[in-house]
């Protein structure tokens, strides 16, 4: 599949769109009666989905099926639990059956099987289906607003988007509304920033419209930094038009003319998929001059990152691209205001902009239906630790976070106890089960100390020891902070320094008093959102895990075994002499007759557990 | 390649590689640059993103050619190769080992794995062993989270990583 293959045209007005979008259904619904789509992102990739395509394609040469069955390779479907995975689509019934954990000797199975259930190829459960229309959502938990076209489409062919009624938002809203029609419905929508901050996306819009500048910016967040979420990689690679056409639409409204996705460069696939689709929007007439002949002029270019957490704040941002160090700078003024290169800017999130085309296609009072009253809309979740069921979510907001983590994630993994789930990635906090009934939404998040943030949601269990997971965040600041204000540089030096003494058992009751007074002290006079919500993981996991703060403080125990120097790991009288754990040891300090029972030499011990997991007789305790 | 002199830029590395030099200066010729420095400025990180895909590393001489194409002081480049963790003014080496440290690999034992690679190479996280065969470095988020905890070995992915396979992965960088 390259870009070379793809058919364009040029569009000039919104009835040549629909003419163009018909025509797609028309050549679908002719083609072959059954798609096989595979899932080509990043993830994917990775999970070994090469070689099943290759062999799916193989088996459709040997069974002489070229007619029939067609082979599409789209981004993520989110089946991160059951990668390498493939999606069959019954054309004619619009029917569909996910297949997951392929390997290629299955593909001759798949391939015979056609739209009939293929035998012996694990099926994905259904509550990972989505509805194939955003409004049937029946009983479903998820709704699919912003991944709707993701892991559905060709992300590298423009035609496919454009038969999902692509590109139709915007001739919308250039050949039927004005600049201040398009900021009223979004304002009306009730859409909030996905980045994490909740800000009303169209008051945002509405600032940067009312300044009276010749040249403003539209700029699109693509610097995913939440070390735990890639929800907007998966939009960046299966649906990039969703994002150019949302953008144009907010430059339309805010009288920009030139917009810049600032993305990380860790993400190749990515940064293809969203060149080849800014190449093919200018061939078709959605990028560039007087677009659908509405004097409208809008372009696009790709700046990139450079590995730098705090340039996800919108200031530090803006000096990324200036080509300065990424370092925030005190606000207001707001960038709405002044901004890239001084001039007004609007900074959005991929996940953000990928919601504004289904609202201008379908309106506010459809996107308000989802959702809640004061948080329409859905929120996708990059689901993962120790959960059963691994994998990118769409909910709408105000569902529980208990039937995301037990109905969609199917429980805990290996028959563990839940102990919390981490939201909000380094600036978030821990829930607990008492908070599992919860809606999720901005505010109900940050009443229990944590916060939506991008939407990393990583489960925890009874061996995850929270005094190390808030250290692990607190790392994760320490080594972003930018270094420009003194509480965020030293303040977390400082936090990190004392929990690493609690981790080793030096920590004392006066430990955890200056540990939060410091936490709240950082809180409050860090200069940007980076440094002001970097002690949210001490202050959670203190207020909701003190038992175990005092452990490792009064009883220098760590009850989850994680923390080493609080931990030892002895063979006890069970041990048989399998010699599975000497010929494991990675530091080769268990020794031990054969059938005699072994020791460890604590002096060597590395303290990887690896005898405790690889012991099949339970000899080996965890003290 | 080592330095001849102490002279700021003098380390040989442009002379050592012509045709790396030419790609780099063709790609920087192919940008806007003008006379207004702030404009300049603008294209400082993709020109970085550029040097250090044809020369592994930016050396001091390549900051330097960099700063003078751009017509910008070689201590705001310097001041922005620091400042992002992508950007490295050190060599790596042949096979640059990543552990991802993502929440998702951390909770699933991502630092065991760290530890242990660690302790086989000599070598701590950032930095690489004096045959310039192994770098050792941590990794944001993969999106491979089902996967947890994984390592990648330049574009390798691996899955599922213990302790115990840390050997076998060394052994495949042969």
């Amino acid at each position: 599949m390259t870009a070379s293959s793809a058919e364009t045209r040029t569009v000039k007005t919104p009835d040549e769109l629909k003419a163009w979008a018909a025509d797609v259904a028309k050549k679908n619904k002719e083609d072959a009666p059954v798609v096989i789509r595979v899932s080509m992102g990043t993830c994917g990739i990775a999970a070994g989905t090469t070689p099943i395509l290759e062999a799916l394609k193989e088996q459709i040469k040997l069974q002489g099926k070229e007619g029939t069955v067609k082979i599409t390779q789209t981004g993520c479907m989110g089946l991160c639990h059951s990668e390498p995975s493939v999606e069959v689509v019954d054309v004619e019934k619009g029917t569909s059956t996910f297949y997951g954990s392929l390997t290629a000797e299955q593909a001759p199975a798949l391939i015979q099987a056609g739209t009939d259930l293929a035998p012996g190829v694990k099926v994905v459960d259904k509550i990972w289906y989505f509805p194939e229309e955003e409004e049937n959502t029946n009983g479903a938990i998820q709704a699919r607003v912003v991944l709707r076209n993701s892991g559905r489409i060709r992300p590298e062919l423009i035609e496919d988007y454009i038969g999902t009624g692509g590109y139709s938002g915007l001739a919308k809203a250039l050949t039927e509304m004005s600049s201040q029609d398009v900021i009223d419905t979004v304002t009306e929508s009730g859409l909030r920033g996905r980045g994490g901050g909740g800000f009303p996306t169209g008051r945002k819009w509405a600032f940067a419209a009312a300044q009276n500048n010749e040249q403003k910016y539209v700029i699109c967040n693509a610097d995913e930094g939440d070390p735990g979420a890639f929800m907007d990689r998966a939009v960046l690679e299966g649906d990039p038009h969703a994002v150019l056409e949302a953008m144009a639409v907010a430059g339309y409204a805010v009288g920009a003319n030139q917009g810049v996705i600032y993305i990380r460069a860790e993400y190749p696939l990515a940064i293809e998929r969203l060149q080849i689709a800014i190449a093919q929007a200018r061939e078709c007439g959605f990028l560039g001059t007087n677009i659908f002949g509405s004097g409208f002029n809008f372009d696009i270019d790709i700046k990139y990152g450079a590995g730098a957490f705090v340039c996800g704040e919108e200031t530090a941002l803006i000096h990324s691209i200036e080509g300065k160090r990424g370092e925030p700078i005190f606000k207001p003024p707001f960038p709405a205001i002044e901004g890239l290169w001084k001039k007004p800017t609007i900074v959005n999130n991929v996940e953000t902009y990928a919601n504004v085309c289904a609202i201008m296609r379908k309106g506010a009072a459809w996107f308000k239906s989802i959702g809640t009253e004061k948080c329409p809309g859905t929120k996708v979740f990059a689901l993962a630790g120790k959960i059963k069921n691994v994998g990118l979510v769409e909910v709408p907001m105000g569902t529980q976070l208990r039937d995301i983590i037990y109905k969609i994630g199917d429980g805990i993994k290996d028959g563990k106890a839940f102990k919390a789930v981490q939201t909000g990635g380094p600036s978030g906090g821990c829930i607990t089960a008492a908070h599992l009934d919860s809606p999720i939404d901005y505010e109900s998040l940050r009443a229990l100390g944590s916060m939506m943030g991008s939407g990393g949601m990583i489960v925890m269990d009874e061996d995850d020891c929270m005094v190390n997971v808030a250290k692990y965040f607190l790392e994760f600041t320490l080594d972003e902070s930018c270094g420009r204000c003194t509480p965020c540089r030293i303040g977390n030096k400082r936090l990190f320094e004392m929990l690493s003494d609690i981790c080793h058992g030096k920590g004392t009751m006066e430990t955890l008093i200056k540990l939060r007074t410091l936490s709240e002290t950082i809180k409050d006079t860090a200069l940007c959102g980076l440094g002001q919500t970097s002690p949210n993981p001490v202050l959670s996991t203190l207020r909701e895990f003190r038992r175990e703060y005092l452990e490792h403080v009064l009883n220098k125990t760590c009850s989850a075994g994680v923390c080493s120097s609080l931990i030892k790991f002895e063979i006890n009288d069970k041990c048989v002499g399998c010699t599975m754990c000497a010929r494991n040891c990675p530091a080769n300090c268990i020794t031990g007759e054969k059938k005699g029972k072994h020791v460890i030499d604590q002096n060597a011990c590395i303290k990887c557990g690896v005898c405790y997991e690889t012991c099949k007789f339970h000899a080996i305790d965890k003290k | 390649m080592g330095k001849s002199c102490s002279c700021i830029g003098c380390d040989g590395v442009l002379e050592a590689h012509p045709d790396a030099k030419k790609e780099l200066e063709a790609y920087i010729d192919s940008l806007p640059i003008g006379d207004d420095i702030d404009a300049n400025r603008g294209y400082l990180i993709q020109s970085l993103h550029k040097a250090q895909d044809v020369f592994g590393y930016l050396p001091e001489s390549v900051q330097l050619f960099v700063a003078n194409k751009l017509k910008i002081h070689l201590s705001e480049v310097y001041g922005v190769i620091s400042f992002y963790s992508y950007f490295t003014d050190v060599p790596v080496g042949k096979y640059k080992i990543n552990v991802c440290t993502g929440t998702a690999c951390f909770v699933r034992g991502s630092m065991k794995i760290l530890d242990e690679l660690s302790r086989h190479l000599g070598i701590k996280e950032g930095e690489t062993t004096e045959d310039k065969r192994f770098s050792l470095g941590g990794l944001r988020c993969v999106g491979a989270c089902s996967l947890a905890p994984v390592v990648m070995v330049n574009d390798k992915v691996y899955g599922n990583v213990t302790p115990q396979m840390v050997q076998e992965i060394l052994n495949d960088c042969e």
